[in-house]
């Protein structure tokens, strides 16, 4: 049995120290909203937030989030941060087949939230471990602008 | 895929249904699967549902993996109902004859034909619901239709009276349909062709978008299933012993794909899937590779062909050429990798099936989950969720009948989900292809004369056979032949099957043949000292529709103009699913490494449902496109696919993705389809640009300039 504070709510789960926090999140939680790409950390689909920084949810054992705050996209809408992402991506009509998009919200919030104006250097930086097979990239990269400029 | 002519719909019916693995199933389709989202509203058409409180529910009956269709297609229902396409909920169709994609002959969302086919017939279906809803207010006020005014979900009539498409519904569905139908001129249209927001964008951003991976039952159990290595191989033997002890495993049973783990979470499936002692039997695929594939190709093309195009005398203009041209290029194997791994929700039992997941061929799904479950149609529900990205592969629905056979197997409602790896390594491959070109040139550079011979797989002969005929494949000749004005032309085509599964992937035959074609009259121009824009312009006369885009193209991106140092352009045309394009590439070359900084395109679509969703296209195909340009290659060795995840199927990211420009010729013209041409321009385009930059001809992908 181990503790998760997940979205500001602590939650007891009943899981394997070892199992990845991304089965943890879907399978035991039922929070879907977190994506399975690969596997490997190579994608990015999995990504959700580590006290504020953003990881590969796929390849972090639970054991190792325990005891910290965990921030899906089901929570990120409650920081001012996450909210103006959303509405940037909103308004651009990022989303296509929308399956990385949970992951792409995800890094965009922790880039904006360490650097709120981004230089377009930043953003591949920052994005480039976040694959979007329908290549929304240059939207992706709009909304961040725009959500730098106050969405 | 493109149109099919003539479409004998009901022998294709009967013949087909795609089945991994190119196991045939006869489907009957009488339009009575049930409907998993059987509401109590009332159904005014196939396409419309309104209940009383006045919620309105259009149908779209093409899967939505990214291409919009579930804006798209509401969109041209309720410009003629007359509803505010902002307060719809939209629905994936169930299987039923209705649903059927006139311009496939079957059930399925591919071709880019989504909107061509959908375009009269939606609207249509609208008008009609329209003027049912008001034919019943004018029968329930007693006065003249004529009388009667419907706007914004809601008819008035004279005197102030006022009903609302809820209140009317019932009356409504009761109603002959009319036959007599007058669209809205286009001056009219509120929603079609603006740039109106996508109604699937809400629950994209906020985690709520249910796709297959998401799917919850009761009760429902999770499975992980080892396949054979070797593509087509079979189990000969297994220990479960260990698996069987691991946490959390329920079940493991063998199906005809491999053995497959069943356990209370996914996570502890896979360990224990990963700790089975398999034996396997390659079968005949086990020793093929990459080279004995190339040399049986290069083989093959050695013969001679079917023949799809035999203008003039190619053979004599080649003889009495001033100058002629060969090439021969060559394109690999490539996987669909969609970011959502394979996956599939069953819930099997003695007397239903309801079936859940993510699919591009929901009558294809229909016919094989009676056939494995051997239920009536009227006891199996199938439901589309939204697809983590389709590109064909999700037609061949080898992971649904893996769950349905699960499921069976255990009794309990199972969601079967692949790895990356499994992904990878059990794709529908696009086919390898070889094609050899050759080309006259008279004294002034002009073409006299073009061959074509294409060696290649096809797709339709395993998955719907009788499409195939004469030893051609309508699926694999699709842009083989050239739009220019050359006076002998001759083009064939050799089917060869490597032993490799192949399926349709995102434009089909248009990359591989595009890609050929638009290399080759670059070379043409070259050879005849030309401008590649110039050199096309001048052959296409009779083809104002291609002169146009290509005009255009060429005049936004700035042909001709000075480029800062180190960089090059190149050009590119096509034609497909109707569609008229060109592009413009900027690109650079450093240390053998191709960057492409700029791609202008100009489109000539036709009409446009919702230019939005056609800039997405645009931007998504470019990507998608480059990704198989500069990365994409599917190697095997020993039978087994050596790429595996995506370190070694690379897809392009961010940083490498070019600044994109669309300019849409405003056209009048019936709509072509959009999801899928650019990804087969953007090939050559590159390729082009990358000899404008080095000198280098790259006649095989992906491009390796070392």
């Amino acid at each position: 049995m181990a503790s998760l504070n997940v979205n500001g709510k602590t939650l007891d789960v009943n899981a394997d120290s070892n199992t990845p926090l991304l089965w943890v999140l879907r399978d035991t939680l039922g929070m879907t909203g977190t994506k399975f790409g690969c596997g490997a950390a190579l994608c990015g689909a999995c990504t959700v937030h580590l006290d504020g920084k953003p990881i590969r949810s796929c390849s972090t054992p639970l054991s190792a989030a325990a005891g910290k705050k965990i921030t899906t996209i089901e929570g990120i809408g409650s920081s001012d941060v996450g909210k103006k992402v959303q509405a940037a991506w909103a308004s651009l009509d990022v989303p296509q087949c929308g399956y990385c998009q949970s992951g792409q919200i995800m890094a965009a919030t922790a880039l904006l939230t360490e650097k709120p104006k981004p230089t377009d250097a930043d953003i591949d930086n920052a994005m480039a471990g976040n694959i979007c097979r329908c290549g929304t990239y240059p939207r992706i990269r709009a909304a961040i602008h725009k959500a730098a400029k106050g969405a | 895929m493109s149109q099919l002519k003539n479409p004998t719909r009901r022998t294709f019916l009967k013949s087909s249904a795609a089945v991994g693995g190119g196991l045939i199933i006869g489907v009957a389709l009488p339009g009575a699967f049930r409907d998993a989202n059987a509401a109590t509203d009332s159904k005014i058409n196939a396409w419309i549902r309104i209940g009383s409180d006045n919620k309105i529910t259009i149908l779209s009956a093409r899967s939505e993996m990214g291409q919009g269709v579930y804006t798209a297609m509401p969109t041209l229902v309720a410009e003629e109902l007359e509803v505010d396409l902002r307060r719809i909920k939209v629905e994936i169709a169930p299987p039923g004859e209705v649903y059927i994609n006139e311009m496939l002959g079957g059930q399925i969302t591919g071709g880019s034909t989504s909107v061509t086919e959908a375009w009269e017939k939606l609207r249509v279906a609208g008008a009609q619901a329209r003027m049912m809803l008001v034919s019943a207010a004018a029968q329930k006020w007693g006065v003249d239709a004529s009388a009667c005014r419907a706007q914004n979900a809601t008819v008035t009539g004279p005197g102030g009276k006022k009903a609302t498409y809820g209140q009317l519904a019932e009356a409504a569905s009761k109603l002959p349909v009319p036959k007599d139908v007058k669209l809205k001129e286009p001056k009219e249209w509120r929603y079609i062709g603006k740039p109106l927001k996508r109604l699937d964008t809400p629950s994209k951003i906020n985690g709520t978008a249910e796709f297959g991976i998401d799917v919850k039952m009761p009760g429902m159990l999770y499975a992980a299933l080892a396949q054979c290595p070797v593509l087509g191989g079979k189990v000969a033997s297994y220990d479960a012993s260990k698996a069987k002890g691991m946490p959390g495993v329920k079940h493991v049973v063998q199906i005809t794909d491999g053995v497959a783990v069943v356990a209370d979470s996914w996570w502890q499936a896979k360990q224990a899937r990963d700790a089975l002692d398999i034996k396997w039997d390659g079968g005949p695929n086990a020793a093929l590779s990459s080279e004995s594939i190339a040399a049986a190709l290069k083989a093959a093309a050695a013969k001679p062909g079917a023949v799809i195009k035999k203008q003039g005398d190619a053979d004599a203009g080649m003889k009495g050429a001033a100058k002629t041209v060969e090439a021969s290029y060559e394109l690999p194997f490539l996987s669909h990798s969609p970011l959502e791994p394979m996956n599939f929700t069953a819930d099997v039992r003695k007397d239903s099936a309801l079936l859940v997941g993510p699919i591009q061929f929901q009558e294809g799904a229909a016919g094989m989950a009676a056939s494995i479950t051997g239920l009536k149609p009227a006891q199996i529900t199938v439901r589309t969720t939204f697809l983590g990205g389709g590109f064909g592969r999700r037609i061949d629905l080898d992971f649904m009948a893996q769950a349905i056979e699960i499921s069976k197997a255990v009794g309990a409602p199972v969601k079967l989900l692949w790895t990356r790896e499994d992904d990878v390594t059990h794709d529908f491959y696009r086919p390898t292809s070889v094609h050899q070109m050759s080309g006259a040139l008279d004294a002034g550079g002009k073409p006299t004369a073009l061959k074509l011979h294409l060696t290649s797989s096809s797709v339709t002969s395993r998955l719907f056979p009788p499409f195939v005929k004469d030893g051609i494949d309508p699926f694999m000749t699709e842009a083989a032949v050239v739009p220019y004005d050359i006076p002998n032309q001759f083009a064939d085509v050799v089917i060869h099957e490597t032993g490799v599964r192949v399926g349709y992937w995102r434009s089909v035959s248009h990359a591989l043949n595009i890609f050929a074609n638009e290399s080759f009259i670059d070379e043409m121009a070259v050879a005849a000292g030309k401008d590649p824009y110039e050199y096309r312009l001048a052959l296409l006369d009779k083809q104002p529709r291609f002169k146009n885009v290509l005009q255009l193209a060429a005049a936004k991106a700035g042909w001709g103009k000075p480029l800062p140092k180190g960089r090059a352009r190149g050009i590119g045309l096509m034609e497909g699913y109707g569609t008229y394009m060109a592009q413009v590439a900027e690109v650079s070359v450093q240390g053998g490494q191709i960057r492409v900084h700029r791609v202008v395109v100009a489109v000539d679509l036709g009409r446009m449902v919702n230019p939005n969703i056609v800039e997405q296209q645009i931007d998504s195909n470019i990507v998608f496109g480059l990704t198989a340009l500069l990365y994409g290659e599917i190697t095997l060795k020993d039978g087994r696919v050596q790429q595996t995840n995506f370190h070694d199927y690379k897809l392009l990211r961010m940083p490498e993705t070019p600044k994109i420009e669309l300019h849409i010729v405003q056209s009048t013209e019936k709509p072509g389809g959009i999801g899928e041409p650019a990804t087969a321009l953007i090939g050559p385009t590159v390729a082009n640009a990358v000899f404008a930059a080095t000198g280098k001809r790259l006649r095989k992908l992906p491009l390796r300039l070392a």
